[in-house]
């Protein structure tokens, strides 16, 4: 009973969150709230026995990626953003829309068998030590991939901005 | 299986979240009986050597500190990797090193061409 | 239940012993830096000024909360909560002893004996960059947005070396958590203390500390002398005492880092293990020689200039903590 209140508890918090960040006129306040939202999000983690996964949730998306988003907010110019009107003249159709597509996933969800075995908890899974061997044996190509990735994305930034600092 | 484990051992991670939370408020509750409030627009002005402030305070910045936020988020990421291999790399032996060795190299390409793009520079 | 009291009796009693630690840290700075430059320090209020730290903090209470025009009022607010927030729930995982036993009751020597225990105060540690970089934004003011953009991107450049420099303990101790790395070290070749093996690793972890915690030479972001007081300028009385706090309990949370991965934690010094047995005692005089050489460093050494902070950070820390984990990995296979 106590672990599905919790559950609970997450989903409300994420799903109310994340409508938060989407609907603040001030990016800066967005952020804040995607904040709180990675911190819910981690503590969801937490109670699928994965800690490891938890805290990169929070070192990577709270520590690193929101920083990122941090800087570039303040890097646009806030005055215009804050001025200007809060939502565009289509709001409807698209809260109509949006309404339709979830309405669908509803119905969709209505057709799922849930099958009758037991449902296996990886127990150590989340764990530094069990993810350490998975990646770094079975899942080793991604890894290598990932590096690459992450070379593409420093020559991306020095790029863009070196162009824009000649302009 | 989401609602079926507890994880206890984070019970007093939660309750040290609360009291870090908490206490700012508390004490800032209780400095509000305490404390004087006596506001004029001098004192609210935001302070510039004396001097009534000019122009716009939150200007836009430089480039670079957006740069070297880009450069942090890889980083960071590329340290994320190398804690769970520096947990497992003594079960896996010299082969993890070779892989992990493999992925820094990757990596250092990176760093030498921002090295060389100056982005470490700051004028 | 019984369990839930005992935890939150500890944490009481953590957390009362670290806010009393932040108030005589403060004293303890001032008559040191005092000492070291032939004056006194305080001496007025109590004998020897013992009092002080408790003065000025009533002080605080009593001061008027300024909120300045114009300034964005509710993140301006929130701000000085995220700093102490992110430097106080680093305590839960700090080892302060070894667990021992009593009866059929396990004492755990931290207050949360987690697996992630290091990853968990690295997050912790970055939140602080969102109550800088915050509040310099929500201020209004130049000087104290200046400050939180040079200092936010200060913490995050010496963050990524200091997260790289402690993976060579986590190589040689196989383990993220605190305790067991602090257990793990009591064989450590030759002092049982991974300073030695891991030198490089230590060196730049104190470097990346200092910065982490903005203290001089690298307190850019606070720079009386250019930035009035950086990113909290414009704030006063309880807030500001927020901030005060969150540096000093952060610089508490680098040194017991520090104590539990490179300098043996809660095991005695070796050669003076008769003297003591292992124990809290230990770690806390680790912990207070570590804040002495803050002292010290701050009284000694004069500002870095920003670009040589910057180019210290990318240039030097991050290739040599790379090349210590690749030797290190060497080192291990080998031997």
């Amino acid at each position: 009973m106590l672990p599905k209140l919790f559950f609970f508890y997450f989903a409300a918090m994420i799903t109310g969150l994340s409508v938060l960040v989407v609907t603040r006129k001030n990016p800066v306040h967005s952020v804040l709230w995607m904040l709180l939202l990675f911190f819910n999000i981690a503590g969801l983690y937490l109670f699928l026995n994965a800690e490891m996964i938890a805290i990169i949730q929070v070192i990577v998306y709270a520590g690193a990626i929101l920083v990122l988003f941090l800087f570039v907010v303040l890097l646009l110019d806030l005055k215009k953003e804050i001025a200007g009107e809060q939502y565009t003249d289509i709001w409807s159709i698209a809260v109509s829309l949006v309404a339709g597509l979830f309405l669908l996933v509803i119905i969709t969800f209505q057709a799922f068998e849930i099958a009758d075995s037991e449902p296996v908890m990886l127990s150590d899974l989340g764990q530094p030590d069990a993810i350490g061997r998975m990646l770094y044996t079975e899942y080793l190509f991604p890894f290598e991939i990932t590096s690459v990735i992450l070379l593409v994305a420093i020559i991306g930034a020095i790029v863009l901005a070196k162009r824009k600092l000649k302009e | 299986m989401p609602g079926s484990y507890i994880p206890t051992n984070y019970l007093p991670v939660l309750i040290i979240f609360i009291i870090a939370s908490c206490f700012g408020l508390v004490m800032l509750t209780i400095g509000n009986f305490l404390r004087l409030r006596r506001p004029y627009p001098e004192k609210l002005s935001p302070y510039e050597s004396g001097m009534p402030p000019v122009g716009e305070p939150r200007y836009r910045f430089d480039v670079k500190f957006y740069v070297i936020a880009m450069l942090f988020v890889v980083f960071d990421v590329e340290t994320v990797f190398l804690y769970p291999w520096a947990v497992a790399y003594d079960k896996i032996g010299l082969f993890a090193i070779v892989e992990m060795f493999l992925f820094i190299s990757v990596l250092l390409v990176g760093y030498a061409y921002a090295w060389k793009r100056e982005a470490f520079n700051w004028e | 239940m019984l369990n839930l009291i005992i935890i939150l009796v500890k944490i009481a009693v953590v957390i009362s012993i670290a806010l009393l630690h932040v108030a005589y840290a403060s004293y303890f700075e001032r008559k040191v830096i005092g000492h070291m430059q032939v004056r006194m320090g305080p001496m007025e209020v109590g004998w020897h000024g013992l009092l002080q730290p408790i003065a000025d903090g009533i002080k605080l209470l009593f001061k008027e909360d300024i909120i300045p025009a114009n300034a964005d009022r509710h993140v301006f607010m929130i701000a000085p909560m995220i700093c102490f927030f992110g430097a106080m729930s680093s305590i839960v995982v700090v080892p302060f002893f070894g667990s021992f036993k009593i009866g059929a009751y396990t004492v755990g020597g931290s207050l949360a004996d987690l697996n992630i225990g290091l990853l968990f105060i690295l997050a912790m540690s970055s939140l602080g960059a969102y109550g800088v970089i915050l509040s310099g934004w929500a201020s209004n003011s130049k000087y104290a947005f200046l400050g939180s953009l040079r200092s936010s991107a200060q913490v995050i450049s010496y963050e990524v070396a200091m997260g790289l420099s402690l993976i060579g303990v986590i190589m040689l101790s196989g383990s993220l958590n605190l305790s067991d790395i602090v257990e793990a070290q009591a064989s450590a070749w030759p002092l049982g203390w991974y300073a030695v093996p891991q030198f490089p690793g230590f060196a730049i972890f104190c470097i990346a500390a200092l910065a982490e915690t903005n203290r001089t030479p690298f307190d850019l972001p606070e720079a009386e002398s250019e930035l009035v007081a950086g990113y909290f300028a414009e704030y006063s009385g309880f807030r500001f005492a927020l901030f005060f706090m969150a540096e000093y309990m952060g610089m508490f949370i680098m040194a017991a880092v520090a104590v539990a991965c490179f300098l043996g934690g809660w095991n005695p010094v070796p050669g003076l293990g008769w003297i003591f047995p292992p124990g809290v005692w230990w770690f806390l005089v680790k912990v207070y020689v570590l804040f002495f050489i803050y002292f010290w460093v701050r009284s000694t050494l004069p500002r870095y200039r920003y670009d040589q902070l910057m180019a210290l950070g990318w240039k030097f820390m991050i290739p040599i903590s790379l090349a210590n984990i690749i030797l290190t990995g060497l080192w291990k296979v080998v031997f």
